[in-house]
């Protein structure tokens, strides 16, 4: 579909996007592509955790009122109610983190593509309900592994809002696996389809396991997720999921990465445009 | 020894009980487990409080109602804080409001089930709110409100709602 179509767009710009992550070196301060300088590791790494959630959240909420059946309208809407509540809860506690006054609404609202730290997997365009599935289902399976360890965080507040995402997460991955089956296992066309997606959405993975210093910091404060630790059972569960969908599990190769620190694909832009236009046309705007 | 503050705790609870979920209202917020705990110091009442789901959009509507209800109770100085942790759980729904939900035509919530990480697998059968049949399927995982899903009885060609286990 011409979603999965633009998506292969970004492979030039995809891959020279590793330096900053993998060149940093221990003493120095990691860089970003706003400042060059972060600041402060903790509100850096909340953001992280909450960017995923509040992008992939908005990308299920194109959705509403266009999915193939009802029933799928409303469980991609809930999902992306979900995803949003999350973000909106991390935004807040990253706010106080920061400790300049801006707000949850400010954080989402009011920062550039450049400054968004999300993974570039959840900004890529939704394609069709196949490519939407699969990124769910591959967000899903990392997400209950990450937020599993987050419960356990040293920040009291990271840890509780972990422990309410977790269930939700894992209700939703129960869903996105059993519509990986159905549309794997399904016709030729939805089975064409779906292993179209995986192929396009793979290498888009790899980064979800690319912790840096950023993160190794987070880890050893007590309030972090050792990401490349959790690789492995994420490769069990999805291989597993893909083999009863009779799908074929992509090789790893070309993988685009940077969303961390803020190098993101053209799509981000265009999404935040849309989604920010309300609240940047109208400051401060309640109902 | 019960001081003052307890019995203003006790009285300020019992009417809080006149605050229902507007998605689900045969259940009371203290039932349905939001209403977390009312903590009085002198005249200011702050209302402890914790979300369903992380974006459940009815939880400002509670917050208004539990204000405007204390209002109408003589309560001015209210307050309402919100708390995350512990998460909430259907678990603490209790028999008594489970079958209120079920005379109202949602199935109740299972216990949650032993906690599997990933479970990548479908639940046991839901039995029919109706006609208690538990030839039932699920027709949707997600439902109109984000703590309910969507099943259908073979027995009585009924659609009917399930109260998610989380």
């Amino acid at each position: 579909m011409s979603g999965n179509r633009e998506r292969t767009g970004n492979r030039e710009q995809g891959t020279g996007n590793g330096d900053s992550t993998d060149g940093w070196v221990a003493g120095a301060r990691p860089a970003t592509a706003t400042s060059g300088i972060v600041e402060n590791p903790f509100f850096e790494y909340l953001l992280r955790v909450a960017d995923d959630r509040l992008v992939l959240g908005h990308r299920l909420s194109e959705w509403c009122g266009h999915a193939p059946i009802l029933e799928e309208d409303i469980a991609l809407a809930n999902i992306a109610l979900d995803l949003i509540g999350q973000a909106s809860l991390l935004l807040k506690l990253a706010g106080e983190v920061e400790g300049k006054g801006r707000t949850e609404d400010a954080l989402a609202y009011f920062r550039d593509a450049i400054e968004f730290r999300n993974v570039q997997l959840v900004e890529l365009p939704n394609g069709d309900f196949a490519a939407t599935i699969v990124r769910q289902f591959l967000f899903d399976a990392w997400d209950v592994l990450v937020l599993e360890r987050l419960t356990a965080a040293s920040n009291q507040a990271l840890a509780g809002i972990a422990a309410k995402a977790l269930k939700e997460a894992k209700y939703h991955v129960r869903h996105t696996a059993e519509w990986v089956r159905m549309l794997g296992d399904g016709t030729a066309e939805s089975h064409a389809r779906t292993q179209r997606a995986l192929d396009d959405l793979w290498p888009y993975t790899t980064e979800l396991f690319l912790g840096d210093a950023i993160d190794a910091e987070a880890v050893a404060s007590g309030s972090g997720v050792d990401v490349e630790s959790i690789r492995p059972r994420w490769r069990e569960m999805v291989e597993q999921v893909l083999g009863e969908a009779t799908l074929t599990v992509p090789k790893d190769g070309f993988a685009p990465r940077g969303g961390r620190t803020g190098r993101h694909t053209e799509h981000l832009g265009r999404m935040l445009a849309d989604m920010q236009s309300l609240a940047r046309a109208h400051p401060g705007a309640a109902w | 020894m019960v001081t003052v503050a307890d019995s203003r705790r006790e009285e300020i609870l019992a009417w809080l009980d006149e605050v229902k979920d507007p998605e689900v209202p045969v259940l009371s917020i203290r039932e349905l487990g939001v209403l977390r705990d009312v903590e009085v110091s002198g005249d200011d009442v702050v209302v402890v409080m914790t979300p369903t789901y992380s974006g459940c959009p009815a939880m400002h509507a509670m917050e208004v109602d539990v204000v405007a209800t204390l209002a109408r109770h003589g309560v001015p100085n209210v307050r309402v804080k919100t708390v995350y942790a512990p998460a909430w759980t259907t678990d603490w729904i209790s028999d008594e409001a489970k079958a209120k939900l079920a005379a109202y035509g949602i199935a109740p919530p299972a216990r949650v089930e032993a906690d599997e990480l990933v479970p990548l697998r479908r639940r046991a059968p839901v039995a029919c709110p109706y006609c208690h049949s538990v030839n039932t399927i699920v027709r949707s995982e997600f439902g109109s409100t984000a703590c309910k899903a969507i099943l259908f009885c073979n027995g009585c060609h009924q659609p009917f709602e399930l109260f998610k286990a989380i």
